[in-house]
């Protein structure tokens, strides 16, 4: 994402219409105070990770380590690899061509991005262990008898976790690749036609490197998330730099060990984020506009390549979507008895209310980061912004203990303050209320809003601020009436993308709610976390059942963005 | 001075906010009849006795669950903490609490006579609730009876490749693999850990029911589980099949006695219904709440007057490991740091 655009903006504003620069200030001094209250929690940790129980290194470094890197850099890799062929290419194939189910498939494949990591994992563990529906088949076609009579892999690995992962996370790079490759100018792929490229020249020559910053945030996000999967690894006995992060927490009794790995994962983030940021240093994204909206012809396909092209568009979408919820609807109907609870509609309301505030509030604080950004390049901001979008890429329960932190010193320190001069104590004001929650939902999810958001934002030529601003519009007035009609999509993709997010949320959401408050998710979890998996499977599907609506809805948005002039 | 147009809007949205804002921190009020529990356990294992609790006595019981970060939680919220208790399920969570001073003591005639002292804090910082044995089982095809009698049997050679258990880290593991170490030296409790490593047909995974499934799938012989998991397979139309395909093994009854472990309960340090707690801890090692448990959740319970349910009586009677588990919790640390030494969980 780069910031290029910016200084030149800044300079010719400021010179031009020196009486703003005050107006800027305040943005300035307005998204640093809000960047750093989302950075709160992740200071927090790295100021745990400065008070350690003991030194975990040595102990760590001469036995698990290598295996926990080991484990960390092989997951990461395989959904990194796994998220970018089946996102890029299917978001290509049903962009440029013509096949059977092409218009169905474009939307359902988003759908996997509506089940939790978590939920899926338990679903193929069911299908594939031993006794599941395959094997058992397979044992009686060929007469096998037990385990040892042949082969078959095993579910619960680190191939295992990441088949899963890539499952439920390619969505992410298919939505930003597909968005990106819709809005590529018609005429430019005309050039390269008429040049003499071919069909896949032109995707790896000119698409992939126009739509690569797209890519790359979606691809970001789906790495962010794998490092802090805990279910599906836990699952699975793959132990990775997260699972040794709890370890280290729990098993060890060692808080300020455990924070020191999650200080390590981010900095991992970072060194990712700044690799792709600097081998994109000399580029440019300048697209021309005028004829950005034209147009382009489908190739259509017949016969086998048709065939082929729908299977692999369809695969994700069957593997990721139609078989755990056949499972999942199944195991409802016969756990029905058990799952069922009276207080489910309250339940409910909670996942969708929770979740749609903190849709509202990233999205929020995601547009007036990005706008703050916009007026003027401050490094110091450019920072903080950097930094508060690493949520993402914690351990939802040691972000919990995060935000714990300043909420609780804040609501202690105000209730001594009251005590001694009025009298009254006004005990924990924040902590342990749904605000927490929404909070904590903005922290985890913030890079999510920020990165659609700014994305958008950059489109948006500097001249138009100019122009706006030149016909006497205060800098608000420009925000309101020209980037938010122009990032409309933009900004309903990010909130959309959160929404489904929180209500896949549990780490954090278990630690700070409030007392008697369950989530579609907590539900799940008191009966997943013991392996129930038939009696978890009714909240499981809810949760696929509320995300699926805003799937499509997302798939609409990005369909919009072109059809429109189609 | 009047405000213009915008800035009445700017006004009236902050209002807005500030409304809803009010609503949302809106903290949970200290109501007369209630009492907060922080829990590790589930909510559905535990709601049965809580309702009733609420019928006897018109005390409302609220109740956050969560497997980690709730210590964590007590101690940042200090003094203005709502919570009154906090529920867990293994020695070493309710220890954590004690050590990290969020606890108080409770000195209650009624939980002194219904508690063993053996499963209760000197002190009265911590109650245990119910017990649970850490059993071997083995298959009933494939191991002969006598085979193993005892946990230093299962790091015999000829056990090679057919141990499941799950992992060496989880709490339950931790707490046997610490009561090794506490009975034999680190030094001797390593090299037995080596050996039950090199026996495991599998890397450590699953919960201690997925053991019993491994075993009646061929997949190994023997494992280890915590007992209520075999009432709860047993009572289970689908997983009476797993259960059958073992036979229960108590270790060690001619020497220390099985190793045990307890769910408890602690009243916090801060607790603001103090009374109300109370009587809800009275409640749970009441004669009623215990059988309660015991037919529900086939624990055994503390008090030596509640029998445990049929089924677990049908095991029979067993000797208890009686090192106080102040004790084992001792050596968490080093259990935990000997599974990474060992390789334990691959």
């Amino acid at each position: 994402m780069s910031s290029s655009a910016v200084p030149v903006a800044s300079a010719r504003t400021a010179l031009s219409q020196p009486s703003h620069t005050n107006k800027r200030y305040g943005w300035l001094l307005f998204g640093i105070t809000v960047a750093t209250l989302v950075c709160l929690p992740i200071l927090a940790v790295a100021w745990l990770a400065l008070n350690p129980a003991t030194n975990i290194w040595p102990h760590l470094a001469s036995t698990v380590l290598p295996t926990y890197l080991f484990n960390t850099l092989v997951l990461m890799l395989g959904v990194g690899i796994g998220t970018l062929v089946i996102g890029v290419f299917s978001a290509w194939f049903v962009t440029h061509y013509q096949f059977p189910g092409r218009q169905l498939l474009s939307w359902a494949l988003l759908l996997p991005f509506a089940v939790p990591a978590y939920v899926i994992a338990h679903v193929y563990t069911d299908l594939l262990e031993f006794a599941g529906p395959v094997q058992s088949l397979l044992r009686d076609v060929f007469g096998w008898q037990g385990s040892k009579d042949y082969y078959f892999p095993k579910i619960r690995s680190l191939g295992g976790a990441i088949s899963m992962l890539v499952l439920v996370l390619y969505p992410y790079v298919y939505l930003l690749a597909r968005a990106a490759f819709l809005e590529q100018s018609a005429s430019i792929l005309e050039a390269a036609q008429a040049l003499g490229l071919s069909r896949t020249q032109r995707l790896f020559r000119i698409a992939l490197p126009i739509a690569r910053p797209a890519i790359a945030v979606g691809l970001a996000m789906a790495l962010m998330e794998t490092l802090n999967d805990f279910g599906t690894v836990d699952y699975f006995a793959v132990r990775t730099l997260t699972a040794g992060l709890y370890d280290v927490w729990l098993g060890m009794g060692n808080l300020g060990g455990g924070a020191q790995i999650a200080s390590l994962i981010l900095l991992f983030v970072l060194c990712l984020v700044g690799l792709e940021k600097f081998s994109r240093r000399a580029q440019t994204n300048a697209q021309s506009g005028s004829s950005r909206f034209r147009s382009f012809e489908r190739v259509q396909l017949r016969g086998r390549k048709a065939f082929l092209m729908s299977l692999f568009c369809a695969l994700p979408v069957i593997l990721g979507f139609v078989i755990p919820a056949i499972v999942l609807v199944r195991y409802s109907i016969i756990y029905f008895d058990v799952s069922w609870n009276s207080d489910f509609p309250t339940i409910a309301w909670n996942s969708i209310s929770l979740s749609m505030m903190a849709a509202f509030v990233a999205v929020s604080v995601g547009l007036l980061l990005s706008y703050s950004k916009r007026m003027l390049n401050n490094n110091l901001l450019n920072v903080a912004v950097l930094v508060s979008s690493l949520g993402y890429a914690i351990p939802g329960a040691v972000l919990a203990i995060g935000i714990m932190i300043p909420f609780s010193t804040f609501d202690n320190a105000l209730d001594a303050f009251m005590r001694k001069h009025f009298d009254i104590s006004t005990g924990l004001l924040l902590s342990g209320s749904v605000g927490i929650l929404v909070f904590a939902y903005t922290v985890r999810f913030l890079a999510v809003a920020f990165g659609g958001i700014d994305s958008s934002m950059k489109k948006i030529s500097p001249h138009m601020d100019d122009a706006a601003r030149s016909l006497g519009h205060s800098s608000m007035g420009i925000l309101g009436r020209v980037h938010l009609p122009l990032m409309r999509s933009g900004i309903l993709t990010a909130a959309l993308v959160v929404f489904v997010d929180g209500m896949k949320e549990l780490p954090a959401t278990l630690i700070l709610r409030p007392f008697n408050f369950d989530t579609l998710a907590t539900q799940v979890y008191q009966f997943a976390s013991d392996e129930l998996i038939g009696e978890s499977a009714l909240f499981s599907l809810l949760i696929v059942l509320v995300g699926l609506l805003p799937v499509i809805l997302l798939s609409k948005t990005i369909d919009r963005s072109r059809d429109v002039y189609d | 001075m009047g405000f213009t147009p915008k800035l009445n809007t700017v006004i009236r949205c902050i209002a807005a906010a500030s409304l809803l804002a009010g609503s949302l921190f809106s903290s949970a009020a200290v109501a007369a009849d209630e009492v907060n529990v922080y829990s590790y356990r589930q909510p559905f294992l535990i709601k049965p006795m809580f309702d009733r609790f609420t019928k006897e006595t018109g005390i409302k019981v609220n109740t956050v669950f969560a497997k980690k970060g709730l210590v964590e939680r007590l101690a940042n919220e200090g003094r203005n903490s709502p919570a009154d208790l906090i529920f867990t399920v293994d020695v070493g969570n309710l220890s954590n609490a004690v050590d990290a001073g969020l606890t108080q003591s409770v000195q209650s005639d009624a939980l002194n006579a219904s508690i063993p002292s053996e499963f209760r804090d000197a002190d009265g910082h911590w109650f245990g609730l119910t017990n649970r044995a850490r059993i071997i089982v083995t298959s009933t095809e494939r191991v002969e009876e006598g085979l193993i009698t005892t946990y230093e049997d299962l790091a015999k050679p000829e056990l090679a490749g057919r141990i499941c258990t799950r992992s060496g880290k989880h709490v339950y593991m931790n707490a046997l693999i610490a009561s090794m170490v506490a009975h034999h030296g680190e030094a001797d409790a390593k090299a037995w850990l080596t050996g039950v490593k090199d026996n495991l047909a599998r890397t450590p995974q699953g919960n201690d029911r997925a053991q019993v499934k491994a075993i009646s799938e061929g997949e190994c012989d023997v494992a280890i589980i915590n007992s209520y998991y075999m009432g709860a397979m047993q009572s289970d139309e689908e997983q009476s099949e797993w259960a059958a395909s073992v036979n229960i093994v108590f270790p060690n009854q001619d020497d220390r006695g099985t190793h045990m472990n307890i769910a408890g309960i602690s009243m916090t340090a801060a607790a603001p219904n103090k009374d109300n707690a109370k009587k809800l801890m009275e409640f749970l090692a009441s004669d009623l709440a215990q059988s309660m448990y015991a037919e529900q959740n086939h624990e055994y319970p503390v008090n030596k007057d509640v029998p445990a349910s049929g089924l677990v009586r049908s095991w029979g009677e067993f000797q208890h490991d009686t090192l106080p588990l102040s004790e084992v919790v001792k050596h968490r640390v080093t259990a935990s740091k000997m599974v990474d030494e060992v390789g334990y969980d691959g």
